[in-house]
């Protein structure tokens, strides 16, 4: 299976499984929504379960959370993560709190489903990544899947999932991750990080779209003896520290990617904490490959975004230091 | 402008409403006992005793009229100035006196300012400072109620000023495009804090707004308790009966400042205040009821004495407890479960608070 038709597969299942799981946003209806992440739902479970709304972002996470606060577990999708803006308010003040303020008397278990990152020629407005804003607002899970299998655990967990997750699908993965995913009911636990491969010489931490160059570098480095430990968080937040910091107490070496813009970027985060719990054990200075601190580009998006490369590079650096 | 729907004056001895005598004088005891509640909270705030209130006052009538054409199972999503909602559902005063105090017994543990109540039992959710937000989610949960193939309605009421936010044209057209039954109550008192209605819209009035979105709009006199009931009872009648939302404008008057941090007298005019208050509702229904005689001299005089002593009394309780939620309240209900790295943060305030003790109160 690709990891769209995990997801297909996946939102069909959470909603056989349970009648309270409902599907919508722009175009996702008949049409099967534009990446077809919806394909055939709304044949399936009919236009109440499966609809299109007015096309109006806020509006859907804002709906989400009624339906939420009612006790449905909505699964909206944003059609691009640089549309998810105007839901920004929603999102940030409303559903991440609605716990806390009311005391726990209310809760918010919806999970916004949104393709983000580049690699498919969408200039900015069809390539960002959004996660930072989000990984800085208590009450919110952000989650990346990176594998067609990771994908299906993930999105029945974050459906089930009793506070509000932004689903972040890297969509130029969408067709390119491939691999089995079983047709049985299985989660994948939030929080925790995956080791895809283990290694002694340096870390790398990754998530979502950035993982496979990750990887592609680890490779290439392991054919030169540098063996490469490779996290891929999952869950972005909040992040399974326990998983990283025992990766680099191991290796003394870091190198953190990310998609998104340099400064503040989720990186950053897990450079900070890895300088302020393990500093001790670092042989080498940290490294983070991330997009430049411009908007996205449209032309020369392969200049702006990380690749094995520029994961190789650093990787080099850090051996080398 | 077409006149407002009014009935307290009318000439009719019956109304044509299912109000008993004691509907009445339920609904007039629920007014008298928010106007007190907040003359004292105000008061409160004043002394330093509370860090912030919000007053009704002068709409009283508009949210405990619409509220009164609830069953118990519908769900609120109320503004910030419909305290009479919680009251007239029976929710005990003390306990939103302990919400305004943000103490040890606040049902949200101190976790917002005074006013922003939350009471699950009968389905008033959370009320959030960011504004119109409440009338989406109130779509929403309406859609959600009609998934279901329940016959529940969700009435959200909001100002004048939040109707020019997006979310209110979020809220109204997803509702009803989806036919979901949900009563939207515009809650026009002629200002959002200083700032007049001809700045917020150039429409004659906002009830002609709901033709727009495909949904009845009614304006209504929000002084008047009794057209309130009958205009949202109708709403509540066409939502259950699958018909879908309806905008309910009430025309009223805040008659208090927007918040204690607020002065009116810099923008409403004298002659403004002086004709609005000719209109308080709660004299206007008083007058209506001691004319049918369902009310008598004696009444008000016990009514506004007994709700002046459960304020009093409500206020006494408060102050003496404890006047802060326990230290580790401050990491419930981030998450269902608390996540290691708040697990962390929490022990590094339990540390914080073994030191340095617990900061002093913000009052
Ligand atoms: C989104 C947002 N913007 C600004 C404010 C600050 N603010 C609080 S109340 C208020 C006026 C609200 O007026 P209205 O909606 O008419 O309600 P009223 O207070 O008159 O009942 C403003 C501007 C806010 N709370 N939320």
């Amino acid at each position: 299976m690709t990891m769209i038709q995990a997801i297909t597969h996946t939102l069909a299942q959470a909603m056989e499984r349970d009648p309270d799981v409902l599907v919508f946003g722009e175009d996702v209806g008949p049409n099967g929504g534009v990446f077809r992440a919806t394909d055939g739902l709304h044949a399936q479970f009919g236009e109440d379960r499966v609809f299109d709304t007015p096309l109006n972002e806020n509006l859907i996470v804002g709906a989400a959370i009624g339906m939420a606060a009612y006790g449905m577990r909505p699964v909206p999708e944003i059609q691009f993560m640089d549309y998810i803006w105007p839901a920004y308010d929603q999102l940030v003040n409303e559903a991440a709190k609605m716990r806390y303020r009311s005391g726990g008397e209310y809760t918010c278990p919806m999970t916004v489903r949104t393709p983000y990152g580049g690699g498919i020629r969408g200039g900015h407005y069809h390539s960002q990544s959004g996660e930072t804003p989000f990984a800085h607002t208590p009450g919110l899970v952000v989650v990346a899947p990176s594998t067609a299998h990771d994908a299906k655990g993930l999105l029945h967990a974050s459906i089930e999932n009793d506070d509000p997750v932004v689903f972040m699908e890297p969509k130029a993965l969408y067709r390119a991750a491939k691999g089995d995913v079983s047709e049985g009911y299985y989660k994948e636990e939030l929080g925790k990080a995956a080791v895809r491969q283990e290694g002694t010489d340096v870390t790398i931490v990754s998530y979502g779209s950035t993982m496979p160059m990750s990887l592609k570098a680890a490779a290439a480095a392991g054919e030169q003896d540098v063996g490469v430990e490779v996290i891929d968080l999952r869950t972005i937040y909040p992040w399974d520290k326990e998983t990283v910091l025992k990766s680099v107490k191991k290796t003394g070496r870091l190198v953190v990617v990310n998609e998104a813009p340099l400064t503040a970027g989720f990186a950053s985060e897990i450079s900070a904490t890895v300088a302020e719990e393990a500093i001790e054990y670092m042989e080498a200075p940290i490294k983070r490959v991330t997009g430049y601190d411009t908007p996205f580009p449209y032309t020369l998006e392969g200049l702006y975004m990380p690749n094995p490369n520029k994961v190789m590079q650093a990787i080099e650096e850090v051996i080398n230091f | 402008m077409t006149r407002p729907l009014t009935l307290l004056e009318s000439r009719k001895k019956d109304l044509g409403l299912d109000l008993s005598e004691e509907d009445l004088r339920r609904l007039y005891t629920t007014m008298v006992r928010t106007r007190k509640m907040d003359d004292k909270l105000v008061l409160l705030q004043r002394q330093g005793r509370i860090g912030f209130y919000l007053a009704c006052t002068g709409q009283e009538a508009t949210h405990v009229g619409a509220a009164f054409a609830l069953e118990q199972d519908d769900w609120v999503f109320a503004h910030y100035r419909d305290q009479g909602i919680p009251l007239l559902k029976g929710i005990e005063m003390e306990r939103m006196v302990h919400q305004c105090f943000g103490n040890v017994r606040d049902n949200t543990k101190g976790r917002q300012m005074p006013v922003h109540y939350s009471f699950k039992e009968i389905n008033f959710v959370s009320i959030s400072s960011p504004l119109a937000v409440q009338i989406i989610q109130a779509a929403g949960t309406a859609y959600a109620m009609k998934v279901k193939g329940r016959k529940d309605v969700v009435l959200t009421s909001f100002g004048d000023g939040s109707s020019s936010e997006g979310d209110f044209h979020s809220g109204m057209n997803f509702a009803a495009v989806r036919k979901a039954p949900c009563i939207f109550l515009l809650e026009n008192n002629q200002y959002a804090i200083s700032v007049p209605l001809d700045h917020q819209t150039a429409s004659d009035g906002f009830a002609v707004k709901a033709e727009g979105y495909g949904m009845p709009g009614v304006q209504v006199d929000g002084n008047d308790v009794l057209a309130m009931y009958q205009a949202v009872k109708e709403a509540v009648d066409r939502a259950r009966r699958g018909e879908g939302p309806t905008l309910i404008e009430a025309v009223s008057f805040r008659m208090a400042a927007h918040s204690t941090s607020d002065d009116p007298s810099r923008y409403v005019p004298e002659e403004e205040y002086a004709e609005w208050k000719a209109k308080d509702p709660i004299l206007r229904f008083e007058k209506y009821l001691l004319k049918q005689g369902v009310i008598d001299e004696d009444f008000i005089q016990s009514t506004a004495k007994a709700a002046e002593g459960e304020v009093d009394a409500a206020v006494k309780a408060a102050e003496a407890e404890q006047w802060h939620p326990e230290a580790d309240t401050l990491f419930d209900d981030v998450y269902a479960e608390l996540p290691p790295h708040l697990l962390e943060q929490r022990e590094r305030m339990r540390r914080d608070v073994e030191e340095n003790g617990m900061p002093g109160g913000h009052h």
